[in-house]
């Protein structure tokens, strides 16, 4: 990474611009993570978000952004960042309007969006090349309508539609990657459990003009079954048992921001997580658990080499 | 002034270039794609100051569109058909962000079975979205459609986004002699948007289509909307009247021809009209007190220009291009509603289905329909809605059939 002004965890802002009493849920990893977000990123930005758990941020007549905001739907936050950034090129291209009243064109959407019924609109932003920001906040599985299988649900969990001994039949899609190989601006994985990592890629992106990703892993105590105050340990241990690499891509190269050392056993994160009790309830199911062990070994033996 | 053949797809790009449209969100899809490829020429080779791109579907397509207008710039996009549906949660999501642009529907028939030629359910199928409707019968119409939709979804007594329609390959690929107003003449008639409180500015923040909870926020503003697409049947009149004025040519929202003295009237909407114009002119030959109403503006649903129009008919023969399943034409249950209880209006309705998937409708076939409704207004009871088929066509597809069955054996067989 390049210089930083956070260095330690004293350079974090300490005033903070999203405001408080929304309707999420307690200990939402998604919103903490959106916190820091928007410290680092500020109130210059226009978020378009698509059908989520964060759409119930901007419930008439509240808000908590001191920015602007548009809902679009749940397949088209893109598209809706495409028009208003070209809108405002426009604008300002023919002195309509100040520099100054220029807008970070921010999309905010959930893994569902972003994973699956959102790809195609996504796709075709990367591929124009459009100037954007997208915030994913990756709660791995449609959290807003009870926690049902999503393209981002982890092998083995269990869902809402999902609810079986095996738990989540398929495997949690490779975003980072699908990214990538559209060959955008940035991306990178964050979680709000390391905020010096987050507030370092966000201080990049910000620099940035392009297409750019920011994937937030959201530990979700509704959907993924802990208690509340536990979502910041939950976010730490999905980084330290390798499940959740936090990386960057830039100029052509993928990056591991933080390469655990000592990596824990990834048990220490599932059996804390109601939605992996059945691995452990009645009894211990090795095979899968192996499965999903062996799963983050190899990914890691690729990035050690 | 001097007259140009062109295409209704043509007039639509002529239409979008006088209007300064700044910005077009596409997607092509046929008989609409003319339209777009004709601006991006014009963008290409600098005629024409528009930022064109292409989205990945008409659903991101008026996505984008309803964004950009409620950024402040002025919008044009255009779609057909399947496109036009693939698009819908968007046509009703940006009526609700009060997002003034214009979008021209190259109206073709829907799936299944899928297929190139027109009629009106894909157009229909948009009616309760907070879209205003003009419906175009020539390609001149289609031009100052085009101009008369844009001042109407500006007005601030309106701002809700307007489609004009045109009916594919009967108008899109039809050349016909067009004048193509001078862009200063356009410019006053049309001056440039003025966004006023729309637009998200990093001075002005602004949250825009936020969610509601319960029904009295989210009745108060779908009743907003609504209130809004009633006021735009007088603003229609009044930007009709400013641009007879401008150009010489005059719109009403309901086109009569030989209305006044007629008994039975023909009601009939876009290019399919001109064919009832002429039944109406051989008719009349004939002797007979027949006439025509055309709606141009379909919504808002020009109810008292219809009720006027029709006040004291005898017998009103309405020709749906669209066929709504298990019920029947739209327009022929709209204009019941219309007029229903309301005293002097109580012509028989007599209800047609033809011109569907392109299918023409012969001279011969406005007679007999001209005739059936003779005929239930002195029985004085209304016959049940008939489906438009000849007798050749029914022989001729048994036999597009029977081929089907003798290819479907040699298949087994082989």
């Amino acid at each position: 990474m390049t210089e930083t002004q956070f260095k330690n965890m004293k350079d974090l802002p300490s005033k903070h611009l999203l405001g408080t009493g929304t309707s999420l849920c307690a200990g939402c990893g998604g919103l903490e993570a959106l916190h820091e977000i928007y410290d680092i990123l500020g109130a210059k930005s226009v978020f378009v978000n698509a059908a989520g758990c964060m759409t119930l941020l901007a419930v008439y007549p509240f808000t908590p952004f001191r920015g602007s905001w548009l809902y679009t739907a749940m397949a088209s936050a893109p598209a809706g960042a495409q028009g208003i950034r070209d809108a405002l090129d426009i604008l300002l291209t023919k002195g309509r309007i100040a520099a100054g009243e220029d807008l970070e064109t921010v999309v905010l959407t959930g893994d569902g969006s972003a994973y699956g019924m959102g790809l195609s609109a996504t796709s075709g932003a990367i591929e124009r090349g459009l100037d954007f920001l997208y915030i994913c906040y990756d709660n791995e599985g449609y959290g807003n309508t009870g926690q049902q299988s999503s393209g981002a649900t982890p092998h083995g969990a269990r869902t809402s539609t999902s609810r079986g001994s095996s738990g989540y039949p398929g495997h949690k899609k490779d975003l980072f990657s699908i990214w990538v190989a559209h060959r955008p601006t940035y991306v990178a994985t964050v979680v709000g459990a390391e905020p010096l990592d987050l507030a370092r890629k966000i201080e990049q992106a910000k620099k940035l003009r392009g297409p750019r990703l920011i994937l937030a892993l959201a530990p979700c105590p509704t959907g993924w079954d802990f208690d509340p105050s536990e979502t910041a340990e939950i976010g730490k241990l999905a980084v330290r048992t390798g499940v959740w690499p936090l990386k960057e891509y830039r100029d052509g190269k993928v990056v591991h921001s933080k390469i655990p050392q000592r990596r824990l056993p990834v048990e220490d994160y599932l059996k804390r997580q109601g939605r992996f009790a059945h691995l452990f309830h009645p009894q211990r199911d090795e095979v899968l658990l192996q499965e999903i062990q062996t799963k983050i070994d190899i990914y890691w033996a690729n990035v050690e080499g | 002034m001097k007259r140009t053949l062109l295409t209704g797809n043509g007039a639509a790009a002529w239409g979008a270039r006088l209007a300064g449209v700044e910005y077009l969100p596409a997607f092509p899809i046929t008989p609409q794609t003319e339209i777009i490829e004709t601006i991006a020429r014009w963008i290409d080779f600098g005629e024409m100051d528009c930022r064109m791109v292409t989205l990945d579907s008409e659903h991101s397509m008026i996505t984008a569109a309803g964004a950009a207008a409620v950024t402040g710039v002025r919008v044009f996009t255009a779609t057909s058909s399947q496109g036009l549906l693939y698009g819908m949660e968007m046509l009703y999501t940006v009526a609700g962000w009060r997002a003034p642009f214009v979008l021209v529907n190259v109206s073709r028939g829907l799936a299944s079975p899928i297929t190139l030629e027109p009629d009106h359910n894909d157009i229909l199928a948009a009616r309760d979205s907070g879209f205003l409707q003009l419906h175009c019968a020539t390609c001149q119409e289609v031009l100052d459609c085009i101009l008369l939709a844009y001042r109407l979804a500006e007005d601030e007594r309106v701002r809700l986004p307007v489609i004009v329609n045109l009916d594919g390959f009967y108008l899109s690929f039809t050349r016909e002699p067009v004048e193509i107003p001078d862009a200063e003449s356009v410019a006053r008639f049309l001056p440039p948007f003025d966004p006023e409180n729309l637009g998200f500015r990093a001075g002005a923040p602004l949250s825009e289509a936020v969610a509601v909870i319960g029904g009295t926020p989210y009745s108060y503003f779908r009743y907003q909307s609504h209130l809004a697409a009633l006021n735009a049947v007088d603003v229609f009149a009044e930007n009709a009247a400013a641009f007879a004025q401008a150009f010489g040519r005059t719109y009403q929202a309901v086109e009569a021809y030989h209305c006044d003295d007629a008994e039975l009237v023909f009601v009939m909407m876009g290019s399919f009209a001109t064919k009832a114009k002429e039944a109406v002119d051989r008719l009349r030959e004939a002797g007979e007190a027949v006439g025509l109403l055309r709606p141009v503006l379909l919504r808002p649903f020009p109810a008292a220009d219809f009720r006027r129009a029709l006040s004291g008919k005898k017998g009103v023969i309405v020709v749906d291009q669209n066929l709504s399943m298990g019920k029947g034409g739209v327009l022929h249950t709209e204009l019941a509603s219309a007029l229903y209880g309301y005293p002097g209006t109580t012509p028989v309705l007599v209800s047609f289905i033809g011109g569907l998937g392109g299918r023409d409708i012969s001279a011969e076939e406005f007679y007999e329909m001209h005739a059936v409704t003779r005929q239930a207004v002195s029985e004085k009871r209304a016959p049940a809605p008939r489906l438009l088929y000849t007798e050749v066509e029914l022989r001729e597809m048994k036999k597009i059939q029977a081929i089907a069955r003798v290819q479907g054996l040699k298949e087994q067989q082989t």
